[in-house]
C-alpha cells in the first residue's frame, strides 16, 4: 500500500471509520470518498451559536464564487472565477495575502461558459495544486511560491469548451473533463500526467469505443450498457461529435478498487427531437481506470435525456449495511431527483429513491436499469410542455452532499423547480450555444424554491428537511459533533444540528452563498470555518450577470424562477473565516 | 372684375404645397417604414459613421459623418432581424432580450454604444469579454437587420416598424405560474 501523498488515505471510508482527520482540507471533496465529513470536534452544537467572523478577504471579482477554500498546512488556497487568479493566504497572519498567481485567461472565454464564469476550486497534492481555466487550460502551480510548473491546453473555445471543474489527482495522473454541453461540445474525461501536465489519456463521452475507452475489461452491469460502439450507434449519424456530455463535475476514487467514478453530462441539443436513440455515452455514470482511463462499467442514468439531468453530480463512496451486509456502495443523488446507491464495483443499483417532487419520470426499472420516462413531458418540436418537474437545474445540480459518519445521513443541499420547454430547431454553429429550447422556470410545490434536506440512504428517505426561499446552491460540510453547515442565495451562512435540522446559528454575509464551506485546524489549534461568498452560478446569473427580469426565458429560463433575487443580494466576492471567540 | 387671383393663386399654391409637404412627409416615414428592396446593398463599409464609444471627444464633437443604416425604422428589416437573431444563435447567448450568457438587449443599457454604427461594429468585430467576431460570416446587409432588431428590443426603433414579440412560450400570468 503506498504512502498517501496528501490527505486522501489509502483505504475507503466505511460506516464505522471515517478517513483520519489532519485538520486540513486538501481538495475540495475532502477526500477520494467525497464525504465532506470532519472530525474536528472544537465546534459542537452547543457552542456554535458564538461563532464569530475570525478575519475576511475580498477576492475583487463579482461573479459567482463556487469554489472551496482549500488548507495545506498554515496556508489557505482558493480560485477566483474567472479570471480565475489563485491566491495563497497566510493563516498565521489573518490570512495575509502570501501571493497569487495569475494564469492569464482568455476573455473572450467569458462568452463561451453557458452558467456564469465560475470556478469550483484546485486541488493539492505534493507540493502542487491544480486547477482548471475558464479558456481551457490546466495549470499546475507550486504551493510554496505561486510559481507555474506546467500549464497545458486541454481544449478551444471556438469548439465552445470551457472548463470549471476540480481536477481530482489520483496516484501519478490529474483528471479532468470540460464543460458545454450547451455549445455542441464534444465531452471527454482527460487524465495528465502529474509531473509533466502532458495529455496521459482521453476518455470521450462518445463516439466509437476506442474514443470512450472501453475496451475487453468493460463489464456493464445492465443489457442496455452492452453492445459495440454503442456511442456511435444510438445517436443519428455524426450527431455524438457535437453531442454535449462533458465531464464537468465530481470525480471520486475508490483505492481498493482502483476506480474512478464520474458522471458525464447532457446530450446536445437540449431538444431531444433531434437527436432520436439513447445517446450514449451522455449522462451515464462512469467506472475507470485512473492511469489508463479504461471504462470498467458504465450506467446511463438517462437515456435519451429530455431534460438537461447532467449526469455529472458527486458519488459519495461509504460502506453501509444494506440487508444485513455490509455493502460498498456509492450514493449519487442525481438532477432527475433520485438518490441513486449503486454497488460501486459492479455498478448494479440497489435503489433509486427520490429526493425531490418529480413529474418527468416513474422510477428506475430495478430488472432493466432504465429510467422510466413520462411521455408526455418529453418537449420536441410543435408543443408546449408545461409542469415539467424537476426543472432542468435538477432537484440538484452541481453542490455537493455531505455524508456523516456519526448519523449515517447525507446532506443534501437542493433545488424545488418546475418548467416549461418550448422545442425550436437548433442550428450549430461551432462557438455559439446549440440548445434548441425556451424555458421557464419556477418554484415547484410548495412555493420554496430551495431545500436543505437529510437523507438516508439505507431507509431511502428525507429523515427531515429546510425549505429555504431560493435553490441552495452551495456545498455543505458535517463535522463529528453533528454540526452541519450551508449557505443561501440571500448570504446567510448556516449552522443547523444534523441529527434534528433545528439551526443554531447564521450569519449575513455580503453576497449570496454559492460556495463550498469547509472547515479546517488553523495553526493555532483553534478549528475555522472558511465559506466564499458571492452570488452567481446559473441560479444567480440574474444578479451576477445583469440580467433584465422581464425575460423570463434568460438564463436558459433561470431567470424566470429568480426575479426577485436581485432584492435580496447584489454582487461583490468575499472570503469569510468563523471561529469561535 | 376684381383681379384677386393672383393672390389667391399664390395663398392657394401656398396652401396646395403645405398640404402636399404634409402628405408627402406622412408618405415618406411610412414609406421607410414599408420600403422593400428588391437587390441587397452591396457592401458599405467604408461609408457608415465612424462608430464612437466615448462620448468624450477632445476638442469638441465633430459633425456625423457616413450614411445611415439602410435598416433603421424598417419593417421588413427588423422583422427579418428577428428571424437572424434565432438563426445566428443571438438568442442562445441573450435570449429574448433578458441575457444570460450574454449581457441583456432590451435595457437600453449598451456597453459598446447603441447607435446602429455602434450594434454594428459590436456584431462585426466581437467584443473583448465575450461577444464573438461576426464579421466575414454574417453578410452585411444581414447585420443592418439585425442592428435594427437589437435596437428595436430596447424601444429605439418606432413601435409601428416593431415586430411583436414571439419568444414560443405563451405568456402566462405570475399567478399561473405559481
Amino acid at each position: 500500500m503506498q504512502t498517501p501523498k496528501h490527505g486522501g488515505a489509502p483505504t475507503a471510508s466505511n460506516l464505522h471509520s471515517p478517513q483520519p482527520e489532519d485538520g486540513q482540507w486538501v481538495m475540495p471533496s475532502k477526500n477520494y470518498d467525497a464525504t465532506r465529513f470532519s472530525g474536528l470536534d472544537q465546534i459542537d452544537t452547543q457552542n456554535v451559536r458564538n461563532l464569530k467572523v475570525a478575519w475576511t478577504f475580498s477576492t475583487g471579482m463579482t461573479r459567482g464564487e463556487e469554489a472551496a477554500p482549500l488548507v495545506v498546512g498554515s496556508t489557505m488556497y482558493i480560485v477566483t472565477p474567472y479570471p480565475n487568479y489563485l491566491y495563497a493566504l497566510d493563516l498565521t497572519q489573518n490570512g495575509a495575502l502570501k501571493w497569487v498567481y495569475k494564469p492569464g485567461v482568455d476573455p473572450s472565454s467569458q462568452g463561451v461558459a453557458c452558467c456564469d464564469v465560475v470556478n469550483r476550486g484546485a486541488a493539492y497534492s505534493a507540493g502542487k495544486l491544480f486547477y482548471n481555466t475558464l479558456d481551457n487550460y490546466t495549470v499546475a502551480v507550486d504551493a510554496q511560491t505561486g510559481r507555474q510548473v506546467w500549464k497545458t491546453q486541454l481544449g478551444d473555445i471556438n469548439k465552445g469548451q470551457t472548463m470549471t471543474m476540480v481536477p481530482l489527482v489520483v496516484k501519478d495522473r490529474v483528471i479532468v473533463g470540460n464543460s458545454g454541453g450547451e455549445m455542441g461540445v464534444r465531452g471527454w474525461l482527460t487524465g495528465l500526467d502529474a509531473k509533466t501536465g502532458k495529455i496521459a489519456w482521453r476518455a470521450y463521452a462518445a463516439g466509437p469505443d476506442s474514443d470512450v475507452l472501453i475496451g475487453p475489461n468493460f463489464k456493464p452491469f445492465y443489457d442496455e450498457d452492452r453492445g459495440k460502439d454503442l456511442g456511435v450507434t444510438s445517436w443519428p449519424p455524426g450527431a455524438w461529435k457535437i453531442g454535449g456530455g462533458g465531464a464537468w463535475g465530481w470525480v471520486s476514487y475508490d483505492p481498493e478498487l482502483d476506480l474512478i467514478y464520474y458522471g458525464t453530462a447532457n446530450p446536445g441539443p437540449w431538444n431531444p427531437d433531434q437527436r432520436p436513440g439513447d445517446n450514449k455515452w451522455s449522462c451515464t455514470l462512469f467506472a475507470r481506470r485512473p492511469e489508463t482511463g479504461e471504462a470498467i462499467w458504465a450506467y446511463q442514468i438517462g437515456p435519451h435525456d429530455d431534460f438537461d439531468y447532467d449526469g455529472v453530480n458527486e458519488n459519495v463512496l461509504v460502506d453501509l449495511p444494506i440487508n444485513g451486509q455490509t455493502r460498498k456502495v456509492l450514493l449519487h443523488p442525481d438532477r432527475d431527483g433520485y438518490v441513486y446507491m449503486m454497488d460501486r464495483a459492479t455498478g448494479e443499483v440497489l435503489s433509486a429513491e427520490a429526493f425531490g417532487y418529480i413529474t418527468t419520470n416513474t422510477g428506475v426499472d430495478k430488472k432493466t436499469g432504465r429510467l422510466q420516462l413520462v411521455k408526455a413531458k418529453s418537449p420536441g418540436f410543435g408543443k408546449t410542455v408545461r409542469d415539467i418537474c424537476p426543472a432542468s437545474p435538477g432537484a440538484k445540480d452541481w453542490q455537493p452532499s455531505a455524508f456523516s459518519f456519526k448519523t449515517g445521513l447525507l446532506y443534501v443541499p437542493h433545488n424545488n423547480l418546475c418548467q416549461e420547454v418550448s422545442a425550436t430547431a437548433a442550428n450549430y454553429i461551432a462557438g455559439t450555444p446549440y440548445v434548441g429550447a425556451t424555458v421557464r422556470m419556477y418554484a415547484g410545490p410548495g412555493g420554496n424554491r430551495g431545500e436543505y434536506t437529510a437523507w438516508d440512504p439505507v431507509a431511502g428517505k428525507v429523515i427531515w428537511t429546510i425549505k429555504e426561499r431560493f435553490p441552495v446552491w452551495s456545498g455543505t460540510v458535517v463535522t463529528t459533533t453533528d454540526v452541519a453547515f450551508y449557505g443561501t442565495m440571500e448570504g446567510w451562512f448556516k449552522a443547523v444540528n444534523a441529527k434534528t435540522g433545528q439551526q443554531l446559528w447564521q450569519f449575513k454575509t455580503g453576497s449570496g452563498i454559492i460556495g463550498q464551506p469547509t472547515t479546517y485546524r488553523g495553526p493555532d489549534g483553534k478549528q475555522y470555518v472558511a465559506v466564499l461568498s458571492g452570488v452567481g452560478g446559473w441560479a444567480g446569473a440574474v444578479v451576477a450577470g445583469g440580467l433584465d427580469t422581464r425575460d423570463g426565458t434568460g438564463a436558459l429560463g433561470f431567470t424566470n424562477a429568480m426575479i426577485d433575487l436581485p432584492k435580496y443580494t447584489t454582487r461583490g466576492g468575499t472570503l469569510y473565516v468563523f471561529s469561535l471567540p | 372684375m376684381v383681379r384677386s387671383t393672383g393672390i389667391m393663386k399664390r395663398v392657394t399654391k401656398g396652401v396646395l404645397a403645405c398640404a402636399s409637404v404634409l402628405v408627402l412627409a406622412t408618405l415618406a416615414s411610412s414609406c421607410k417604414r414599408e420600403s422593400r428592396t428588391l437587390r441587397n446593398e452591396p457592401p458599405q463599409r467604408g461609408l457608415y459613421d465612424a462608430a464612437r464609444e466615448s462620448t468624450n471627444e477632445p476638442g469638441g464633437k465633430l459633425p456625423k459623418i457616413g450614411m445611415p443604416s439602410p435598416a433603421e425604422g424598417n419593417a421588413y428589416a427588423i422583422s427579418q432581424g428577428q428571424r437572424l437573431f434565432d438563426w445566428y444563435n443571438c438568442s442562445g447567448c441573450h435570449a429574448q432580450g433578458g441575457g444570460g450568457m450574454g449581457p441583456p438587449l432590451m435595457d437600453r443599457r449598451f456597453t459598446y454604444g447603441s447607435q446602429p454604427a455602434n450594434i454594428y461594429d459590436t456584431i462585426v468585430r466581437g467584443r473583448p469579454n465575450g461577444m464573438p467576431t461576426w464579421g466575414g460570416r454574417i453578410p452585411e446587409f444581414q447585420v443592418w437587420q439585425l442592428v435594427a432588431y437589437v435596437r428595436s428590443l430596447s424601444g429605439s426603433e418606432p413601435s409601428a416598424a416593431t415586430p411583436g414579440r414571439s419568444d414560443g412560450l405563451e405568456k402566462k400570468t405570475r399567478a399561473q405560474l405559481q
